[in-house]
Order: structure tokens, then C-alpha cells, then sequence
């Protein structure tokens, strides 16, 4: 019979284990409290700075990158990247103006904006699953072809829009009081807890995990890694999509121009709260903290009087700092 | 005093014993053949010999001299040179550029390309391969000509010893004879080689001595040519069996019974030439063979992982295998265990939970959506019939030990539960304690009816969980034979008795 010895193997210490997940959950939380309280402390004025004008005007500009890190936390926990968002978001904005312009109601401008931030997703899955084009490669296509498409809709030059109440949905101050910020941060923040249960509590959010985590091994499990991944990046697409008429509402206009690198702040968010490029790791509420200290950053150079270039530093020694404190935490996890 | 002399290699990972007690003497000039069965310890003991990782204890001389390597480059620098089993070969670059890899002959920093070419041209001429280019990039060479630049480069250090790793596993008869005339060439110049082989027909035409290792420790030494193949592979797998097997093999079908899988011709190649056979309900099927020989290809081709031609019937129902994905093959109620644990296995980032489940989440699922509660007692049901030691279901897999994740690995196919279960080397890495709740389960799943396929390296384990046994060798199946009319011996015969490797497309 097998030997009675109790198996030396075994590892588990839950108690540090729950220590490190608070310390994953925390961390970016952390580093945006030092954001803000470094600014609200060193401008002199922190009545300024956490005014509530002043947050009010920080979430709405964190509005598009937030929306554009919903989409991009499921394609990164997959192990894909999207390169294409900025192109993405300049095509939709210039979609939904043309579709304003030419009499169409805003409800059909925002669905078709979304609709078409899908297709060019799903067109990145296609390249991705049946080209086989890895993912960096086919979304850097795409962000040509989709920049030249906006451009070639827009005529090159920006597209007026009738005013409607898709230019409320971005503002900085909302003409209805009681929301108290712009309904756009309220849709991010619901589409954000959204996504959050179905990454965490459906089958197709943990099926995201497993192809990212282990592509061989969700192919052994039956789940069908090709399906997976169209879908994966057609939802990215469509909240790229939403954050184009974000964008639309912000300029009040469709500017095929716009958004040049707005992939990159993408990223960045995803990656300062906690999401890996290797796949298999993110979380939608790390990305939105992510966003919001970038956008903080951003606000408190600008409230300094900083030139652009000093936050631009700035934000690249933070996203580099903040995968090197992941790595270090993945590390200890492992010792 | 022999040029290499080793006594008491010892090395330890973790919990894992590699080696336990190693002693070999090779002279110089000498072909000498380390033989033993996969998992016995070669790899490991070569690894230490060219400075892949140091031994835990144990004497070792070179040259009259104790050596120890600091690493890879120190063991070639002295003179030990290491040819993988695996070629490790930089397809990009040039045959030359390859060969003097890390000494290439440079003047101020740069590369002496003439000065590159003389060298590489004068090794490949002492082969006569006049026909390799020196200037040639590597990746447009026959694997039999890149196994030639492998050898040039470890000649290009001067080595003294040359290890080769079962060279000819990727070579045709014809190649096999022009690597043998070269390994005499080096014996002839005074250039020691040790030489790993699984077949016996190749050590006895090459070698001049031979040590076996088993588990770890060297049991036989000698010289080749008086010794019998019985009384060598009587060497290599004279364990005694572990009374860890409880099962007392049965003939579990009559001949009226019907097959629910029957398999003819599958065939992969290079690796999987011809398996045929038929599976039945309750029955566990043992796949005995070496690592390499073609068995996980077969497997793999059952569960749609790989394109394969064949005839493949469930149930009397045919499914094509030439374009069956795995997904359909869950449909088919088949399950899959792959030897590959980390790289295809398990999502070891995701909870236990998660991986236990993740094959079918219909049960505890609406509209896509997941009850947590519904899953953990799923979970749990599993965790305890398996004895998965763990405090909780959401703990990562990633923190439990090799055995436990196993563990998880196969219940997530008891989850599934499938009728027919495709089991590669269900206990590989994993303790002696796992090993025995994973045999009891696989009994139990073969009692309720479930038809078990299981392809293991280790014989006790094939001979003592097994109904019936096939032999894969050089990647054709033997009939299958109740598990009563085989021997370890038998076995490891079926296994490395085919005397002329088959041709392939190498």
C-alpha cells in the first residue's frame, strides 16, 4: 500500500498568499493615493487640486483611455495586444460625426460608431487566427489601414457634427447637476464593473484566462482558442468604438487626426495595474487606477505649470517602475 | 588512471533523487555507451559533466586532475564538449559562424571571415562532408548534415571528451553509418565519446564499454562485446516492482464484446508510423515504448492535436482524424492527460477550481454566467476524491506540488468525465504517495466502465495497473497482449529490438 509519509512536497501558506493578493489589489491603489497626495501636497494648494471641479475635470479626461482599458484588459489577459485603438478611436469619432452630419439620430451615430470599433476587431482576430499574424504585428497593420480609413471618410479634414446630446456625454461639468460627473464616467464605470463579472464570473471571462494563461492547455480542455480570440478582439474593438464617440464629444467634431498614441496610454494603464504581457494576469479595476494616475499626472504637471515633456518623463519612468514592482511581487510569489 | 573518472555523483532536485551514487571511468580513445531507461539519470549526469549545473557530492578527475566545471563555456574550454539531443544550432547563421560559435578569430573585434572559413572548411574536410559549405546557412541543411556542424563545433574546441545524447534520434540508417565512421575517426585520433543509446544493436556496433545507470546509480560496468542483450536489459530494469499495485489484471472483455475505439494505420509522421489496435470499455490499455518513439504523437492525433491520417472508429462511427479538432473530440467524450504538465496541462496562474472545471462549465453555469458556489462544491467533490492537498479551491495551482497539480490535471478529465480517457505518462514527476491515489483512480474510472488508454515509460506501473500492453517502437505499434504475457524484460525488448531504425524523412 502507499507509504504513509506525509507528502513533503506540499506548499501552501494561504496566510501570506491573501496577503499577496491584498498587496496585488492594493499596490496601483497606492500608487494613485501617492499621485494625488504628492500633487494636492506640493502645489501648495490641495483645496485647488482635489477641488471638485478639478476631479470633475480629470475623470472626464480619463473617460476615452478608461473605456479604450476595458477592451484592452481582456485582450492583454488573453496574451494578445492591440496596437490599433488610437486609429480605432479616430475612425469611430469620425464615423459617428459623419453619421451626425447626415441627419442620423444619436443613437444610431453611437451604435454605429461601436459597431464599426467591432468590425475593425474582428479584423484583428482574423489576421490573427486565420493569417496567423501575431497580434502586434496585425494590430500595427491595422492602425495604418484604420488612421487612413478615418482620413479618407473624413475627406481629411474634421467632420462638424449638429450638436446633440452625444457632446454631453464627455464634458468636464454636466449640464444636469445631479449627475455630478460626466455621464460618460458613469458609463465607463458601469461597462468597468460589468466586465469585471464577466472576466471574474463567466465562463467566456475564464476561458479569457485560460488561453491567455496557457493557450496548449485551453486547446487540450476543448475550448476553441480561434473562437475565442475573434471575440476577444471584436469586444476590444467595441469599446475602442465607444471610446471614438467619447472622443467625438469631447472635440464636438470627428477628427480623423486625432489620438495618435492613445494605444500606448492604453497599455500603460492596463500594465500599471497589474496586467501582463505574457497574458493570463489583469484586472479591469487595476487598469481603471492605472488610467486615473496617468490622467492625475497628467492634471498636476499641467496644475504646476510643468512643460509637457517633464510628464512625459514622468509617465515613463512610472510604467517601467510599475512592472518592476510586479516582476518583484510575481517573484516573491513564486519563492 | 583513466582520462574521466567520476565515484559518488549525487544530485538532488528538491524532492526529486536524480542521481544517487554514480561511479564511471572512460579511457581515452574509447567509445563508452551509457545505457539505462528514460528517467535513469544520463541526461543529468551529462549536464553535470559539461557544466549545465554542479553535482551535490561525488569525486570528479579529468586529466588526472579534479574537475569542476564553472559552467558550459569552462567545461568546453577544458575540453568536454556536449552534443544534445536536441540540436542546438543557430539556424539563422552560417555553417562556419556555427561551428566556431563563441571563438570565432577576430582581429580588433572583427570577425576574421576568411581566417573562419579555413577553420570550418579544414573540420568539415576531416569528416569528408566536402559537400557542407562553409558559407552556408545552417538551416538549409539535411538534420544529418546539421548534426555534422554540431559535431565540427564541438571538434573546433579541441574536445578531448565528446558526450553525445542519443545522436541518432533524428537520423536515417544511411546517416547512422557515416556518424558511426566519424565517431571511429575521433576514437582512432585519441578523443574519448560517450555515447547514449536506447538501442542495444547500435551501442554493441559502436562501443567498446558500456555502464548502465538505474535510478540513479551506476549497476553494471564492462566491457560490451562479452555480455548478452538479456543480461543488459536485465541490467537497466532490474528494479524490484513497488507493492504500491493493488490490481490483479483480469481479462475484462469477452470476444463478443465490441470495441468503442478502433484505431488502424494512425500514422504521424516522421514520429508515428503505424498504431493499430482496439480499446473496450473497463479495460486499461498500457502504451509501453521510449520517450521519442511516437507514442504521445498517437495520442495526440486521437485527440485532434495533430493532423493525422488513419482510420479511427467510435462507437462503429468513423471520425476523421485528418481534421478533427479537440473540441469535437470533447463532444466525442474523449479526455486527454498530456505528459506535459506546465506547457499543456494545467493554467497555472488560475485558481484549482478553475482548472478543474474548465472543460465543461455547463453544469454550474446560465447564460454564460458562472455560480461560484455551484462550482467550488464541483471542485471540492474532486479535490477529496483525489486527495489534492490544498486548504482551498481558489488557491493558484501554480502553489501546490508537482504531484498535486497531476492531481488536478487528471480530475479535471474526471470532471469531464469522459467514456474514453487518453492518459500520456499520468504519474511523470510525481511522488510515490500521488502515484498510488492516481493508480486507485484510474482503476476506479476503468470499474465504472470508462475505457482507459495510458501510455507510461514506467514499466511497474504498465505492468501493474495495465489489462493489456502494446510496445511503440521506432513509432509502430505492437499487437496488443494481456498484460500476463509480458515480462519487463519483454517489454524493454519490444521497445529497443527493432534492429534497423526505420527510414524516415530526416
Amino acid at each position: 500500500m502507499a507509504t504513509p509519509s506525509p507528502n513533503p512536497l506540499v506548499v501552501e501558506v494561504p496566510k501570506q498568499h491573501r496577503f499577496r493578493r491584498w498587496i496585488e489589489v492594493a499596490g496601483p491603489f497606492l500608487g494613485l493615493i501617492a499621485v494625488i497626495a504628492f500633487f494636492a501636497i506640493i502645489s501648495g494648494s490641495p483645496d485647488r487640486f482635489l477641488s471638485v471641479a478639478n476631479i470633475r475635470i480629470v475623470l472626464a479626461q480619463t473617460v476615452i483611455v478608461a473605456l479604450g482599458a476595458i477592451g484592452m484588459t481582456v485582450i492583454i489577459v488573453s496574451a494578445g495586444i492591440d496596437l490599433s485603438v488610437g486609429a480605432a478611436v479616430a475612425l469611430t469619432s469620425v464615423i459617428a460625426a459623419l453619421a451626425l452630419r447626415n441627419g442620423m439620430s444619436p443613437v444610431v451615430a453611437l451604435v454605429l460608431a461601436i459597431l464599426v470599433g467591432g468590425i475593425v476587431g474582428l479584423l484583428n482576430g482574423l489576421a490573427v487566427t486565420r493569417l496567423r499574424v501575431v497580434p502586434f504585428i496585425a494590430t500595427l497593420g491595422m492602425l495604418g489601414v484604420a488612421r487612413g480609413l478615418a482620413k479618407y471618410f473624413a475627406n481629411q479634414q474634421t467632420v462638424n457634427a449638429p450638436a446633440t446630446w452625444i457632446n454631453e456625454l464627455a464634458v468636464s461639468f454636466p449640464t444636469r447637476p445631479w449627475m455630478l460627473v460626466a455621464p460618460g464616467v458613469w458609463i465607463a464605470i458601469v461597462l468597468a464593473v460589468f466586465m469585471t463579472l464577466v472576466l471574474g464570473k463567466s465562463v467566456f471571462g475564464r476561458r479569457v484566462f485560460a488561453v491567455g494563461s496557457n493557450e496548449a492547455a485551453a486547446r487540450a480542455c476543448g475550448i476553441h482558442v480561434e473562437r475565442m480570440k475573434l471575440m476577444i478582439y471584436t469586444v476590444g474593438g467595441l469599446f475602442f468604438g465607444l471610446a471614438g464617440v467619447m472622443q467625438m464629444s469631447r472635440l464636438r467634431q470627428g477628427d480623423p487626426t486625432v489620438a495618435v498614441g492613445v494605444e500606448l496610454d492604453v497599455i500603460a494603464a492596463v500594465v500599471i495595474g497589474g496586467g501582463s504581457l505574457n497574458g493570463g494576469e489583469g484586472s479591469i479595476l487595476g487598469a481603471m487606477i492605472g488610467a486615473l494616475i496617468m490622467a492625475f499626472l497628467r492634471n498636476g504637471c499641467l496644475q504646476m505649470g510643468w512643460a509637457n515633456y517633464v510628464q512625459e518623463i514622468i509617465i515613463g519612468v512610472i510604467i517601467v517602475l510599475a512592472v518592476a514592482a510586479d516582476r518583484y511581487r510575481a517573484k516573491a510569489a513564486q519563492a | 588512471m583513466p582520462l574521466l573518472q567520476l565515484s559518488g555523483i549525487k544530485k538532488r532536485f528538491g524532492a526529486t533523487v536524480a542521481l544517487n551514487g554514480v561511479s564511471l571511468a572512460v579511457e581515452p580513445g574509447e567509445v563508452h555507451a551509457l545505457i539505462g531507461e528514460n528517467g535513469a539519470g544520463k541526461s543529468t549526469l551529462m549536464n553535470i559533466l559539461s557544466g549545465g549545473f554542479p553535482a551535490d557530492s561525488g569525486e570528479m578527475h579529468f586529466s588526472e586532475s579534479p574537475y569542476a566545471p564553472a559552467g558550459p563555456s569552462d567545461a568546453r574550454s577544458r575540453g568536454i564538449a556536449h552534443i544534445h539531443q536536441e540540436l542546438s544550432l543557430c539556424p539563422h547563421l552560417s555553417v562556419a559562424e556555427n561551428i566556431l560559435l563563441g571563438m570565432e578569430p577576430s582581429r580588433y573585434g572583427v570577425i576574421d571571415r576568411a581566417a573562419m572559413s579555413t577553420r570550418a572548411r579544414q573540420l568539415l574536410n576531416e569528416f569528408g562532408c566536402d559537400h557542407i559549405v562553409p558559407e552556408q546557412i545552417v538551416a538549409s541543411l539535411s538534420v544529418p548534415d546539421q548534426q555534422v556542424v554540431e559535431i565540427c563545433r564541438a571538434l573546433a574546441s579541441n574536445a578531448r571528451i565528446i558526450l553525445m545524447d542519443e545522436p541518432t534520434s533524428s537520423l536515417t540508417q544511411h546517416s547512422v553509418q557515416r556518424l558511426f565512421r566519424v565517431i571511429r575517426q575521433l576514437r582512432d585520433q585519441g578523443v574519448a565519446i560517450i555515447y547514449i543509446s536506447h538501442f542495444l544493436e547500435e551501442v554493441r556496433e559502436i562501443a567498446d564499454r558500456y555502464t548502465v545507470l538505474r535510478d540513479g546509480a551506476s549497476v553494471d560496468t564492462g566491457s560490451i562485446s562479452p555480455v548478452s542483450d538479456s543480461n543488459l536489459v536485465a541490467a537497466m530494469v532490474g528494479r524490484e516492482v513497488e507493492s504500491i499495485f493493488t490490481h490483479h489484471a483480469s481479462p475484462t472483455h469477452s470476444g463478443t464484446d465490441t470495441p468503442i475505439l478502433e484505431v488502424r494505420n494512425l500514422s504521424f509522421p516522421p514520429r508515428l508510423a503505424s498504431a493499430s489496435f482496439d480499446l473496450y470499455r473497463g479495460e486499461v490499455l498500457g502504451i509501453g515504448g521510449l520517450v521519442g518513439s511516437g507514442r504521445t504523437e498517437m495520442v495526440r492525433a486521437l485527440f485532434g492535436l495533430a493532423r493525422a491520417s488513419g482510420t479511427v472508429k467510435l462507437s462503429g462511427r468513423e471520425i476523421r482524424v485528418s481534421n478533427v479538432s479537440s473540441s469535437e473530440q470533447i463532444q466525442n467524450n474523449f479526455g486527454y492527460l498530456s505528459e506535459d504538465r506546465k506547457g499543456e496541462g494545467l493554467c497555472l496562474q488560475m485558481s484549482i477550481a478553475d482548472n478543474l472545471t474548465i472543460s465543461r462549465m455547463s453544469d454550474f453555469s446560465r447564460a454564460g454566467w458562472i455560480d461560484a458556489a455551484k462550482q467550488k462544491n464541483a471542485s471540492a467533490k474532486i479535490i477529496a476524491t483525489l486527495g489534492i492537498k490544498t486548504k482551498s479551491a481558489d488557491t493558484p495551482a501554480l502553489r501546490l506540488s508537482g504531484g498535486n497539480q497531476q492531481k488536478v490535471a487528471l480530475g479535471r478529465l474526471l470532471h469531464q468525465n469522459p467514456d474514453i480517457l487518453l492518459l500520456d505518462e499520468p504519474t511523470r514527476g510525481v511522488d510515490i504517495r500521488s502515484k498510488s491515489d492516481i493508480y486507485k483512480e484510474i482503476r476506479a474510472l476503468a470499474a465504472e466502465g470508462k475505457a482507459i488508454l495510458m501510455v507510461s515509460s514506467y514499466l511497474p506501473e504498465l505492468l501493474g495497473i495495465c489489462d493489456r500492453i502494446a510496445v511503440m517502437s521506432r513509432g509502430r505499434l505492437s499487437p496488443a497482449r494481456a498484460v500476463v504475457s509480458w515480462t519487463p524484460q519483454s517489454i524493454m525488448e519490444a521497445a529497443i529490438g527493432d534492429a534497423a531504425p526505420q527510414q524516415n524523412a530526416g
